[in-house]
């Protein structure tokens, strides 16, 4: 990792009418992040799907910190997923994974 | 993450909820919704002629969530003469008015009444007549300058990009005549609900700064709130005038 980059982990639920699999998920969040900030932007943000759970309907991401809001606002402009209505709310941001899943998971 | 701190702090406003009013268990899944998401104040969008029983349960239903109900109306004159008569038939039955306006006659009578809390514009960009003379009136008036999340989020491709430089330019504006922000959802269902937090970084998008966009959700809704249900309540005489005693309450000096 380069020298004053930091990432930051984010937690989110996600709210849908089906079920979604995992690469659904990430297919969905990279096509919010394009259609929102383009090529550039995308690949600023360092953007991998680190932990998903279908059963409990949560999922974690992890990206750069500075392209936090970035991201933030690219999970929450998704609207659909595989072309029903979903809705991703943010749970929490951490430093660190370990911390994440003690503060809010 | 100092906005998150900020925003924890902070009691937020949602003053448009457009549930179907008909369906209750929707209805209640959106408050509950709303409630878990961080919104004190839930304003939810009422026919002009609804009845204060109906409000009443409402309330019940808002109450049992956590939530604080805030009745609004929306009117949609088709003209000037026609806001009004609206205004003067609806203004004391609800806690917030909001002018759907769709034409430039009536955003201009809109924008200079001081009956008018919040002045909203369709999401079609031709439509939205907020430009500096908009805003001047506005800002004398203590309108307030609506901005739905719903379209934001709905819109895609080239739409959302001319509602996205529209809402930029009107945000400019709203800040150069020093008119009020109000963010709101303006969702008819549970999936264009968002975090407050998650409106405030959306409203990066049309360059609103974190801090404006938290408390376009949070200080100045509850500020309309308040000052309307002061002036609703039943001992408000004008401004900074209220009546504390009467009748039988006063001695005689």
């Amino acid at each position: 990792m380069p020298k004053g980059l930091r990432r930051r982990y984010l937690a989110f639920k996600i709210v849908s009418e089906g079920t979604v699999t995992e690469g659904e998920l990430t297919k969905a969040l990279w096509d919010a992040v394009l259609r929102l900030f383009g090529e550039y932007g995308a690949s600023q943000t360092g953007l991998l799907l680190v932990e998903y759970n279908g059963e409990r309907k949560y999922a974690i991401l992890r990206c750069w910190h500075k392209a936090l809001e970035l991201v933030r606002a690219s999970v929450a402009s998704i609207t659909e997923l595989k072309g029903k209505p979903a809705a991703l709310h943010v749970i929490g941001v951490s430093g660190t994974l370990k911390a994440l899943h003690k503060k809010f998971l | 993450m100092q906005g998150d701190r900020d925003a924890a702090m902070k009691k937020f406003a949602d003053l448009h909820l457009c549930p179907s009013l008909r369906n209750t268990d929707s209805l209640k899944g959106m408050i509950n919704t709303a409630y878990r998401l961080g919104y004190h104040f839930l304003g939810v969008s009422l026919p002009a002629k609804i009845s204060q029983g109906e409000i009443q349960e409402l309330r019940e239903i808002c109450n049992t969530a956590g939530a604080d109900l805030v009745t609004r109306v929306d009117l949609t004159p088709k003209t000037s003469r026609d806001l009004l008569n609206q205004l003067r038939h609806f203004r004391r039955r609800f806690e917030v008015v909001a002018v759907t306006c769709l034409s430039k006659a009536v955003a201009r009578q809109a924008a200079k009444d001081r009956r008018v809390d919040l002045l909203s514009f369709p999401a079609d960009p031709r439509k939205r007549f907020f430009d500096a003379a908009e805003g001047e009136l506005a800002s004398k008036a203590l309108a307030a300058l609506e901005i739905n999340m719903a379209s934001v989020l709905s819109l895609q491709g080239f739409p959302r990009v001319r509602l996205l430089s529209r809402l930029r330019w009107e945000a400019e504006i709203a800040k150069r005549f020093k008119v009020p922000l109000v963010v709101s959802s303006g969702a008819d269902n549970e999936y264009l609900l968002r975090a407050p937090r998650d409106f405030a970084t959306l409203s990066n998008l049309f360059d609103l700064p974190l801090s404006s966009a938290l408390n376009s959700l949070s200080e100045v809704p509850r500020s309309i709130v308040e000052r309307n249900r002061l002036k609703l309540s039943p001992g408000y005489v004008a401004p900074g005038v209220r009546v504390i005693k009467e009748g039988k309450d006063c001695q005689r000096v």
